[in-house]
């Protein structure tokens, strides 16, 4: 680890701490020094009063307060420790991901080697910031000699040397990012958490959402799900699927809620050139037809059939195909292994789990109501991740 | 009414007559292509345009984003009317346009370039440098856009020379022999900006070699993504090439794969100007509403001339500003324009993988 250090451009810890931590003994999970720690960050954070001008980093520190977190400390037991050196390599394009990863694998007990995004998010930064001078008290000498946060280039060293020195590794950031990190080994009783891309469908009930919800609330709630964050992240839904026997009005409501809550959304011409592109492409070889309302910040692609093929024409920065279901079965052709979140408006969410649980589907791990779907959960892409990053003493 | 335009100066007609024969011309491909081009007719139906509906502007029109003819091979003739494939010039790795030409498109093609051209040149053909190497034009019936290039420009040219061999050095005895023989002639230099730039201007430029050439014209195309990475404007192009061998007429083209023939010559002021074939659009990168004059915006090309494959209404990835319209000072009707560059791929936010890319 010692010659690659020099290829890092550290923001929290630094090589001498980065050397020892794969020797340390890991935490018990849920320890109480974790849950300490966890306090004293969203105490920081929140007197920092970043939040203001951060939501990201505002939803951060509520989340990481024990609080919220310790009524799943129950679900864990008392007999699992860490597994030892968790190396997170980070999306390299949302400011925050890596807070939650690296949250997840302390709690499950493990010391932290983080990659950072490339980017230079703002978010980023004040987050390394505040872990810094929390550390700097000496009140948390434990974890801060388990926690690095770095950024590096394309050095395949550096990935080789932290992957060879790691007892978990976790990657997010799709499929060419999980393939790239993949080609440098791990020791044979390290295991691997992969995020690669996923998409996202929603189900709306037209006649529920007409009878009751509040039309720009739930607008609101569809913009936080999609374009606060370009339609780009993998739980943010790119098909829609119309029930009920009003979906024509509700769409007339809906849309126009939606458009209203879009006036300060701007498009690059890139964005919208990949949207027109996309719905050609799409266009082509499929019968569809596009709504556009005024501009180009919503593109609605109603489609009158449902191929699996679909999902390789999804289109982000508000790009949307429609559908008209009559059942619940017709959902089914997407729900295949990339697709990921299932967020619904007028459903009840025990009950299309009951659905997905019976037709058995190799996809869909989370069912969520409208706004919530970027909600970050211990249990993500269907792994359980305290568990998956903590190793069970076992008694017969 | 296309052979009416071939009869007319390719800078004669002024905005309300251009605007009515471009809508005739452009209406009537785009219900041509609708007819002939399953992929086409797909396309605008999921659009919501009827052709059958009719517009009051060609700037009505359905227009498609470029990069299609790099993904859906678009043709709206027979496989055996095919008479040439011509491809862009991806760098490697990237997919390349494919483009269906029957007899009728090319040889429009080329009489739309040799009208434009010939009014910059004059009737008379020119001895002609070609800053480019033989092997370009190796394969005749699947060519480059470089090749198309080549071939395009070299009936302007009365005795040809390339300036490069294969391995794109400069063959400077030949020039100054070709040079020797064609003393007091006007020259004609053609090819490719960064080509120029990189293995002609630079060659000269290291070399002992003078050539004299303040009485040449030079024509060049293929823009300028790669120079500007370079931090070389057009001005820098032009002083540096009127300093290695005193050429003092250079202009720039802008044109593509998806619309040969209709290029886009840099007039003496320094305008991109459209020609009677064809038009430019500036876009609005919000909406894609048409842009007021000296607003930027994202370049939409129209062109009369294809009639084998659906690029009559294109939009670039280029960007830039109409300057003005029927009143440059150079003399020229129609549009004049500057570009900016191209459109630069949007940062999102979002999980959506953006490393990997990062590592080729």
């Amino acid at each position: 680890m010692r010659q690659i250090s020099a290829k890092l451009d550290f923001v929290v810890g630094d090589a001498a701490v980065l050397a020892r931590m794969p020797e340390l003994p890991p935490f018990r999970v849920f320890d109480d020094r974790a849950l300490t720690f966890l306090r004293a960050l969203a105490a920081e954070l929140f007197a920092a009063g970043e939040g203001r001008t951060y939501p990201d980093l505002a939803a951060f520190a509520f989340w990481c307060r024990p609080s919220s977190l310790l009524p799943l400390r129950e679900k864990y037991g008392r007999a699992r420790l860490g597994r030892g050196l968790a190396f997170h390599v980070a999306p390299s394009n949302v400011p925050l991901n890596f807070a939650y990863s690296l949250v997840a694998a302390l709690l499950a007990g493990n010391a932290n080697a983080v990659r950072l995004p490339a980017r230079d998010f703002a978010q980023t930064a004040l987050m390394g910031a505040a872990l810094n001078r929390l550390l700097a008290t000496g009140a948390f000498a434990d974890v801060a000699a388990r926690l690095c946060l770095f950024r590096y280039g394309h050095e395949r060293e550096a990935t080789d040397a932290l992957s060879a020195a790691c007892a978990s590794r976790l990657i997010w950031g799709g499929d060419d990012t999980v393939a790239e990190i993949r080609k440098s080994p791990l020791p044979p009783r390290a295991n691997e958490i992969t995020f690669p891309d996923r998409y996202s469908i929603c189900l709306i009930h037209s006649e529920r959402y007409l009878a009751d919800y509040d039309r720009q609330r739930t607008a609101q709630d569809f913009f936080n799900d999609t374009y606060l964050n370009d339609q780009n992240a993998c739980t943010a839904p790119r098909l829609i699927f119309w029930f009920g026997g009003a979906a024509e009005r509700a769409r007339a409501v809906f849309w126009p809620a939606l458009r209203e809550r879009l006036e300060r959304y701007t498009l690059q011409a890139s964005q919208t050139v990949d949207k027109l592109a996309g719905f050609y492409r799409y266009a082509a070889q499929a019968p569809c037809r596009l709504s556009l309302d005024g501009d180009c910040k919503i593109f609605r692609v109603a489609v009158p059939e449902i191929s699996p093929d679909i999902t390789n024409h999804f289109q982000n920065s508000g790009y949307f195909y429609e559908y008209d279901a009559r059942d619940l079965e017709e959902i089914l052709p997407v729900c295949g292994r990339k697709c990921q979140t299932l967020s619904y408006i007028g459903f009840d969410g025990a009950e299309l789990r009951e659905f997905v649980l019976a037709a058995a589907p190799f996809g869909v791990d989370r069912i969520v109501p409208v706004g919530r779907t970027m909600d970050f959960s211990l249990v993500w892409d269907g792994v359980d991740l305290v568990r998956t990053l903590s190793r069970e003493v076992a008694l017969p | 009414m296309l052979n009416e335009l071939f009869n007319t100066a390719p800078y004669a007609l002024a905005r309300a007559e251009k605007e009515k024969t471009l809508t005739a011309l452009l209406t009537r491909l785009t219900a041509h292509h609708y007819e002939k081009c399953r992929e086409y007719r797909a396309m605008l139906d999921g659009y919501g345009f009827s052709p059958r509906r009719p517009v009051d502007s060609y700037y009505d029109l359905p227009f498609l984003p470029v990069r299609l003819f790099k993904e859906l091979t678009l043709s709206s003739v027979g496989a055996d009317e095919v008479f040439k494939t011509l491809t862009s010039s991806g760098t490697t790795g990237q997919a390349v346009s494919k483009i269906c030409l029957d007899r009728i498109t090319a040889a429009n093609q080329q009489k739309a370039l040799v009208k434009i051209i010939s009014s910059f040149l004059g009737s008379a053909r020119l001895p002609l440098i070609i800053i480019d190497c033989p092997s370009v034009l190796k394969n005749r019936h699947s060519f480059s856009a470089r090749g198309a290039g080549v071939l395009g420009f070299s009936i302007f040219g009365a005795e040809r020379i390339y300036a490069l061999d294969d391995d794109m050095n400069l063959r400077v005895d030949a020039l100054a022999d070709f040079l020797r023989r064609h003393a007091g002639e006007r020259i004609l230099l053609f090819g490719f900006t960064f080509l120029i730039w990189r293995h002609f201007y630079a060659a000269l430029q290291e070399s002992a070699l003078s050539l004299d050439l303040t009485d040449g014209i030079m024509i060049h195309g293929g823009g300028w993504k790669k120079l500007s990475d370079q931090r070389v404007s057009p001005a820098v192009f032009k002083a540096g090439l009127q300093a290695v061998c005193g050429l003092e007429r250079v202009h720039d083209y802008y044109g593509m794969a998806e619309q040969t023939g209709c290029v886009y010559v840099e007039c003496e002021k320094g305008y991109l100007h459209a020609s009677v074939f064809s038009d430019i659009i500036m876009r609005r990168p919000s909406d894609l509403k048409v842009c007021a004059f000296g607003e930027k915006g994202v370049a939409e090309v129209v062109s009369v001339l294809p009639h084998s494959y659906c690029g009559h209404a294109l939009l670039t990835e280029d960007e830039g500003v109409i300057v003005g319209e029927d009143d440059c000072a150079c003399g020229r009707k129609g549009k004049y324009f500057t570009l900016t560059g191209r459109i630069k791929a949007a940062e999102l936010r979002g999980c959506g993988d953006t490393y990997a890319a990062n590592f080729s």
